[in-house]
């Protein structure tokens, strides 16, 4: 007994080292990721400069550099990553399936064509659209849950149906940016496929307030996430309240999609590859939206820097992402048929 | 202190349109081992689901010392009453001592921290059910059997004064059918819990349970002991069964030999 008692308490406080390092980790990579972002580019600053932009000065070829383009840029790639990582880390626990991610299931496809819409069509701005956006996720999530129900939701049929729908409401949006023939490429591949160029300092506040919002309550709910893991009926038998749950993580997780989606476009495969990196990285032993959203937030980062000045031509960073992220989506595809739930 | 009463009055529950359970009344006896047993399809999970506060009561209710169980809140029921359904999943990558850890989930509050009540409690689930050892392996890599007893560890952990098993015997062979019940039998001699499981295994149940309770239809069709719910007349009106009953010359419960089904009977005198 008392051996059992020492063997598992030291294994436990292992276990919170390890995931405190991991965190730490993360973190340090990400204030890192930062600094470099406003530093570097086609006009490199040291860090003195910067750090006197950021505290208000004006200063003589930099402020606007650093201060307008890269700050709110980078900002807006740490919170969109991060609200995308964690919105898929949820979704792909609560659905119990890595391919059940708001990205691949359709959630993001229909938050941008609902902004496409807005902006072309109707010639919205401001805060209507974001909200028009969230209302539009949710709206395909309900949609994707009726047209998958026979009596019960299954997860394989459910990804199904929200890969048919993701495909029907990409190619809306294309329909809709090609209807405005003053659109420019870059802004037509913003809503195609991501990107944070020119995001404002404005756009940050919301989206930085969804995620407080929203990682709030999926943080309030974590615990009962973590256990609802084990299947429903286990769960319930250890007091976990599902329906409360279930409806918690749905919002608060299309809550955070849909917002980064009508600020940065639908960033291909962060909402999808976040969770199981993080689950890599940390093990699957503990709650994984934080470690989640630091991933999504740090591979925003890197690849909207790595599609400014690493690669031969400037690409978005949904098209380095998309690149990534395609290749995993193949395999996770290839493994469900052959554990024969695909179909 | 005397065991909490887990008692269905006047119970009926099921599915969508159909009534699986009808006005099922029966007090599941406090300190003692139910079995409950019938034929495929009978609602013998379906009852164990409703006493766990897993399904709402279409009418009648489920109460715990006089309180409707729906009344109370999930937590705090929890914390009373563990249940175990039949096929759990263990998430990927989960460890022994994470799996058993879970036990304690309605243990914690929103922001209690992790304890050494809750420390001690894990390690004598692990103890009590021989799995210490395998304490750091992952739950996928281990036998059926150790996995069932994993997943009763996690039951131990949660500290119940009833714990309800769905079918704690299946995928076993039977030597560790044996096992898991001699366990449960000793956590109820030594504890005091109330164990309530359904049992496929009519000679597990005569032999493990004081009280076997025989379900047909979505009713009860009887309750008792061993020796008054497992004789020749109940299992043919239960299971359609013809069979032999004589006491196991082991321990002197009744042991049931199947002579051959009545349906095959029947259709044999067509012929």
């Amino acid at each position: 007994m008392i051996a059992t008692l020492a063997l598992i308490s030291g294994q436990r406080r292992a276990r919170l080292r390890r995931r405190g390092a991991v965190l730490a980790l993360l973190g340090a990579a990400l204030a890192i990721g930062f600094a470099l972002a406003l530093m570097l580019g086609q006009n490199q600053f040291p860090p003195a400069t910067v750090w006197r932009v950021l505290r208000g000065e004006a200063v003589e070829g930099a402020s606007f550099t650093i201060g307008t383009l890269r700050l709110p840029r980078a900002l807006m790639a740490i919170l969109a990553g991060a609200a995308f990582g964690m919105g898929g880390a949820a979704f792909q626990t609560l659905l119990r399936n890595p391919l059940a991610s708001p990205d691949i299931i359709g959630i993001s496809a229909g938050a941008s064509t609902a902004a496409v819409f807005c902006i072309v069509v109707l010639a919205m701005t401001g805060p209507v659209v974001p909200v028009v956006a969230v209302a539009a996720g949710l709206g395909v999530a309900l949609l994707i849950y009726l047209l998958a129900w026979r009596g019960e939701v299954t997860g394989a049929r459910l990804i199904l149906v929200g890969i048919g729908l993701s495909a029907m409401l990409q190619s809306a949006t294309a329909y809709v940016l090609s209807r405005a023939p003053a659109w420019s490429l870059q802004e037509a591949l913003r809503w195609l496929s991501g990107s944070v160029n020119g995001a404002r300092i404005g756009q940050v506040l919301p989206m930085g307030l969804t995620l407080a919002l929203c990682g709030g309550i999926l943080a309030w709910r974590a615990r009962d996430l973590e256990v609802m893991r084990m299947g429903d009926d286990a769960a319930a038998g250890l007091g976990v309240r599902l329906g409360l749950t279930r409806i918690a993580v749905i919002l608060a997780g299309v809550g955070l999609v849909a917002v980064a989606t009508a600020s940065a476009g639908p960033v291909a495969f962060v909402a999808f590859l976040s969770g199981p990196i993080a689950a890599r990285i940390t093990g699957r032993d503990g709650p994984i939206l934080l470690p989640a959203a630091a991933i999504g937030a740090l591979l925003v980062l890197v690849c909207d820097f790595a599609g400014q000045f690493l690669l031969p031509a400037r690409y978005p960073v949904g098209i380095v992402t998309g690149v990534l992220g395609a290749p995993y989506l193949v395999f996770l595809i290839l493994r469900e048929n052959r554990k024969g739930t695909g179909a | 202190m005397t065991p909490p009463l887990l008692q269905a009055t006047g119970l009926s529950a099921g599915y969508g349109a159909t009534l699986v359970l009808q006005e099922i009344t029966l007090a599941i006896a406090p300190g003692r081992i139910t079995a409950i047993v019938g034929a495929n399809a009978c609602g013998k999970s379906t009852l164990l689901r409703s006493l766990a506060r897993l399904l709402p009561a279409r009418q009648g209710r489920v109460t715990l010392d006089g309180t409707p169980v729906q009344r109370i809140a999930a937590r705090a029921f929890a914390r009373r009453v563990g249940f175990l359904p039949q096929s759990p999943i263990a998430p990927e990558g989960i460890t022994v001592l994470d799996l058993v850890s879970r036990g304690r989930h309605p243990h914690h509050g929103l922001f209690a921290r992790w304890g050494a009540a809750d420390d001690a409690a894990v390690a004598q689930a692990l103890e009590v059910t021989g799995t210490a050892g395998l304490a750091e392996r992952d739950v996928a890599a281990l036998s059926g059997g150790q996995r069932q007893r994993v997943w009763i560890a996690m039951a131990l952990a949660q500290e119940t004064e009833i714990l309800l098993m769905d079918e704690p015997t299946t995928f076993l062979d039977v030597s560790h059918q044996i096992e898991v019940l001699e366990l449960l039998a000793g956590l109820n001699r030594r504890r005091g819990t109330t164990v309530v499981m359904v049992l496929h295994e009519l000679n597990l149940a005569a032999r493990h349970a004081d009280v076997v309770v025989g379900m047909k239809a979505g009713r009860i069709h009887a309750t008792g002991t061993p020796a008054e719910v497992l004789t020749e007349r109940h299992i043919r009106e239960i299971f359609g069964l013809d069979s032999l009953v004589m006491p196991d010359p082991v321990t002197g419960r009744p042991m049931m030999v199947p002579r051959g089904s009545l349906a095959a009977a029947r259709q044999e005198e067509r012929a």
